[in-house]
């Protein structure tokens, strides 16, 4: 049972690392910023959810709670910062770019 | 080597990895060419800090940690909002 528990922890753990590693890939390399909020936001969000949850599988139930609440926090907070950042984004005059041209204008 | 081992030499290492992955994406921070753009490395940033923080608090043993990683995100989600209101308005009124 306690292998178990931690071949999934080690599971989480190692794909929570991948989807922070893609959100980061994504930041690097799309050409606008919208893009790049597509990009980081969920992978962001995904991956901290699954690197806390790996380590609420490991833990007692007062860190668990602690760590449940962390993982609310952050899928509460992170789309709604990114939402809040293109909004600044399109409000301040940035437009998307639709294959190298730039739209709606 | 048995299964507890494994665990505290990964969560070691992916602490090091998200610091490697908070140096990439300060590349965006200082390279970005719009404000947009920074302010969205900072976000992710802060994310990955709290990710660090949580692992420290593992790799120690210390359950207050995650105290102070719960303050962390809050006053990164704030300084976010705070930022990005000043971007759309051009002022914090």
């Amino acid at each position: 049972m306690e292998v178990t528990i931690g071949l999934i922890s080690i599971t989480c753990l190692l794909g929570g690392l991948f989807f922070l590693f893609v959100g980061t890939f994504g930041l690097l390399r799309l050409p606008d910023v919208y893009n790049r909020l597509h990009a980081t936001t969920k992978c962001d969000t995904l991956g901290a959810g699954l690197v806390l949850l790996s380590l609420a599988l490991q833990s007692n139930l007062a860190v668990g709670l602690r760590l449940a609440l962390l993982i609310i926090f952050i899928l509460v907070t992170n789309p709604t910062a990114a939402h809040l950042i293109a909004r600044a984004a399109y409000k301040s005059g940035i437009r998307p770019i639709v294959k190298g041209r730039i739209s709606d204008e | 080597m048995n299964i507890p081992q494994i665990l505290d030499f990964s969560y070691g290492l992916g602490a090091i990895v998200v610091m490697l992955m908070i140096f990439l994406s300060l590349i965006r921070a200082l390279a970005g060419p719009t404000a947009p753009d920074r302010v969205a490395a900072i976000n992710i940033i802060g994310t990955k800090t709290l990710i660090i923080i949580t692992l420290i608090a593992r790799i120690y043993g210390q359950v207050y940690f995650l105290d102070i990683a719960m303050i962390y995100a809050l006053m990164s989600f704030i300084t976010t909002i705070g930022v990005a209101k000043y971007l759309e308005k051009g002022a914090l009124d």
